[in-house]
């Protein structure tokens, strides 16, 4: 037995040495670096800056809407030629700007940005790994989403302007440069970077996919993953499998656009001209665009729900409501993720027996959506609550939650979509439960490991004041809106000077009200990058487990070295919810505490796992025979 | 030391207890598993798409011996593909596809021996079937390039037949933008879909040379391990499934 456990501290050391036998330099260190810490902090910083270019975006033409006489010769330094002679925003360059938002939010914030950081820095942490399964294919999905970074924001400053025909660019606005500038070189850049983009994505999600089905620390069974562990294993398999989708379709796209192949293309006039395509069907690329674009709107959110259950658990002091239940929820939406995509086409003209199909499956949803809601509730109900800012952020996200979806109800009635589509209502609707929630689960995030990721604490007070003003911020942005749709304001329109009536007169006000409240909020989000940055050079210094949380990652030291923890990984006896045990002495005991350490709070069944404990101990060979090849 | 096979055996109970590789597959090898799942979408998205453009065209309705080309009509592949290099004038629906199947198909049965192969830790064997595989990708990719040339230039009595409306000259064959055996769909879709799966072919060659390389240099024999050959070789037999179902697709339905 002692020659065993000494062959496997040797084989553990060894296999530790091979990791820090050399200090790296610095582009190994913090460019091209392998270190999922590493490279979970180059997303989030990047995603950080798209987001302000992202909001900075819906600002101008938020201006636009709420102000459309103003003079905006003022930001003739900023935007050049895009203002008129007039003084006003240029009309082409305001569906650009519309379109870039979408493409910037969704994608390289909520997608990249939320997704890439938490499931990059959180997964080896929480399931006791030393790293990702392939540090290298973890790098390079970082630098292809990089590369589509910068692709994408070099076309924000070509001539003809960047892609505009939507961040869903329908055929054949999209398909022919001729339509509007924005098809020309813009729709280019847009699709060549979605390209990157996408193999980046996938890149990421085979490596949380394989990381957390291999690497888990022995004890880690899937029934005591932390439910952010969950989320983002469901989350990588939406991607894995609807990303390469949209990859289809915008290939095809490419050809059709560049190489005179009409895939997407029927017999079209443009200009007066006829073109010679023949055959093809632009509702095909909705299709095929929609079987990614709806499972998106879950990679998107359910990182953020993930986040949520975990620190509304810790919080609130008290095990999370229906561990399993939740579990389930997420597999039911990611099931009903695939299978609901039509209904973001009810009035392509579609056979109604369809949409009645896609509408009774759309409002399944509902179910599991409703699980988590009430989950998250009845976990916070009678707990010992403690509002820090990422608890007030989480706790947001489940008010936006509930709200956004509420309205998600109203939509997917395939008969009622016929009046609201295309209308201000949808972007109520969506900025709320996909948009903001996720935005709050991506604060929320931040704040909460914020400490384990610097080892510096943020302000908390400058955190209050940011929650406040965001959470107020967005209902008093979104809210309203949902007024402007049902009075049908479309959306993506640059003015509404045809519909000047009585109506058009009477939500001037309303529209500029929106205009001023997202102003405030997009400004009070200046507030967290000030407080983001200067707390990671000039913040206190944290503690190591600050929010006296159960998951593993609060077990590791401070300052992080590549590897994660010095010595043997720790091992895993329960589940992460252990929170306020009746009996325990302590508000929470930790997943790598045995039941064999606190018999005064073992339920009956706890005590008969101890037996197992052993078993557990004697994996330890094995997971360095894992770690060693 | 042996990496792959050192860890000790966990008891069934605790497969998925943590500290163990649940799925019996190394890290690397479940990455390619579920690339391939993924790519498998790939080409579903093109599959359905040239279904739904299929089945929104006309089929030729009339007998199978008065069948002509047209653009009002999807052709009957056999008569599109029936040519043969070096039988020139013979009308042999399918063979030559059929003969590239067949080499394609093979080439997963010589990659499948080198598999086996690795598991003996016999260097020269996994080379020669290695070099085997690589022959049959290349024959294979060859043959697809002479029956993409066929297609473009198009058969002579073809080019009599047909005249562009446009220019008043006659069409020789098929490309992206007209396509004299039916509807411009017909060749999109062929270039298209034969194209993207020669081109996952030909990284699949790649990876196999590479492979290849790595053998023969002694680095797996010094690794103690096969596994990258096994790893290249599920990516050439999915290679070699999606060709069935291209083939299926566009030749017999």
């Amino acid at each position: 037995m002692a020659t065993a456990e000494l062959h496997a501290h040797d084989a553990h050391a060894h296999a530790h040495d091979e990791h820090e036998h050399h200090e790296l330099g610095f582009i190994q260190k913090y460019v091209f670096s392998e270190d999922h810490k590493t490279i979970a902090k180059q997303y989030l910083i990047t995603g950080i800056i798209w987001a302000f270019f992202g909001g900075g975006l819906s600002i101008l033409f938020r201006l636009q809407l709420g102000f459309p006489d103003m003079n905006l010769e003022w930001l003739r330094p900023l935007l050049g030629g895009w203002i008129d002679e007039s003084g006003k925003l240029d009309k082409e360059f305001y569906l650009a700007l519309v379109t870039m938002h979408g493409t910037i939010m969704v994608f390289f914030v909520l997608t990249a940005g939320l997704s890439g950081t938490f499931s990059n820095y959180l997964i080896p942490l929480q399931i006791g790994a030393r790293d990702m399964a392939s540090g290298f294919i973890n790098m390079l999905s970082f630098w292809f989403f990089a590369l589509a970074s910068v692709i994408m924001f070099s076309s924000l400053f070509i001539e003809t302007g960047p892609a505009s025909g939507g961040w869903v660019i329908y055929p054949p606005l999209s398909a022919l440069p001729q339509a509007m500038p924005g098809s020309g070189l813009g729709m280019t850049l847009w699709l060549t970077s979605m390209a990157f983009f996408i193999v980046s994505q996938l890149m990421g999600g085979i490596n949380y996919i394989c990381t957390i089905i291999n690497l888990r620390t022995r004890g880690m069974s899937f029934t005591k993953l932390p439910l952010t562990i969950w989320s983002f294993f469901f989350t990588a398999i939406l991607g894995l499998l609807s990303f390469p989708v949209l990859l289809s379709a915008a290939l095809l796209l490419i050809f059709d656009r560049s190489f005179g192949t009409s895939f997407y293309l029927s017999e079209i006039y443009i200009q007066g001209e006829a073109l010679p395509n023949m055959g093809g069907s632009p509702i095909l690329y909705q299709h095929l665009f929609w079987f990614l674009g709806h499972p998106e709107v879950y990679i998107v959110l359910l990182p953020a729900l993930g986040i949520t259950s975990e620190i509304i658990a810790t919080n609130a002091r008290k095990p999370i409501f229906g561990y399993r239940a939740m579990i389930g929820s997420m597999m039911g939406i990611t099931l009903l993720a695939f299978i609901v995509w039509a209904h973001h086409m009810f009035i392509t003209g579609m056979n109604p027996f369809l949409g009645s199909v896609f509408m009774f499956l759309t409002l399944i949803i509902a179910v599991p959506s409703a699980v988590k809601a009430f989950n998250y509730i009845t976990t916070l109900w009678k707990g010992n609550i403690i509002f820090t800012p990422a608890m007030l952020f989480s706790i947001g996200l489940v008010s936006l939650f509930i709200s956004g979806g509420l309205t998600g109800i109203i939509l997917g009635n395939s008969a009622l979509d016929i009046n609201l589509h295309d209308t201000y209502f949808v972007v109520a609707h969506f900025h709320l439960v996909m948009g903001a929630a996720s935005f709050f689960g991506l604060m929320a995030g931040v704040y909460h490991w914020f400490p384990k990721m610097f080892g510096k604490t943020m302000n908390r007070t400058m955190g209050y004041i940011h929650f406040w003003c965001t959470f107020v911020g967005v209902y008093c942005v979104f809210f309203p809106m949902h007024y402007i749709g049902i009075a049908g304001f479309p959306r993506r329109y640059y003015s509404f000077t045809a519909l000047a009536n009585d109506a058009q007169n009477s939500f001037t006000d309303l529209n500029m009200f929106i205009s001023i409240a997202a102003i405030l909020t997009f400004s009070s989000q200046l507030l967290f990058a000030l407080n983001f940055f200067y707390s990671i050079f000039k913040g206190k210094r944290a503690t190591q487990n600050p929010w006296n949380s159960n998951t593993l990652e609060w077990t590791a030291p401070i300052e992080l070295g590549h590897g994660n923890w010095e010595g043997e990984i720790p091992a895993v006896y329960r589940w992460p919810y252990d929170y306020s045990k009746p009996g325990s002495a302590s508000d929470f005991i930790p997943q790598n505490v045995p039941f064999s350490a606190t018999p005064e709070s073992n339920l009956p069944e706890e005590n008969e796992e101890i037996a197992k404990e052993k078993e557990i101990e004697g994996l330890l060979e094995t997971q360095n025979g894992v770690y060693n090849h | 030391m042996s990496a792959l096979h050192a860890a000790p055996a966990v008891p069934e109970k605790l497969t998925w207890s943590g500290g163990s590789e649940p799925l019996k597959a190394s890290y690397g090898k479940l990455m390619m598993w579920f690339f391939l799942l993924s790519d498998t979408f790939t080409f579903s998205a093109l599959l359905v798409t040239y279904g739904m453009i299929r089945f929104s065209q006309p089929a030729w309705q009339g007998a199978h011996d008065k069948f002509y080309f047209a653009t009002t009509h999807w052709p009957i592949p056999e008569k599109v593909f029936e040519a043969v290099p070096f039988l020139h004038g013979m009308e042999l629906p399918l063979v030559f596809v059929g003969i590239m199947t067949f080499i394609l198909i093979f080439s997963s049965v010589t990659m499948v021996l080198a598999v086996e192969a690795g598991h003996r830790g016999d260097r020269a064997d996994v080379e020669k079937w290695m070099l085997w595989t690589i022959l049959g990708g290349f024959t294979f990719l060859g043959s697809q390039a002479w029956e993409w040339t066929h297609f473009i230039h198009g058969p002579q009595e073809l080019a009599l037949a047909a005249k562009d409306l446009a220019t008043n000259l006659p069409i020789e064959g098929a490309n992206l933008v007209r396509n004299p055996y039916g509807p411009p769909a017909f060749a999109d879709l062929f270039f298209f879909i034969t194209g993207f799966h020669g081109t996952h072919v030909f990284s699949g060659v790649i990876l196999n040379i590479l492979i290849f390389f790595n053998t023969a240099t002694g680095l797996y024999e010094k690794r103690g391990h096969y596994e990258m050959v096994e790893k290249v070789g599920l990516y050439w037999h999915f290679v070699d499934l999606v060709w069935v179902f291209v083939f299926t697709f566009f030749y017999l339905v």
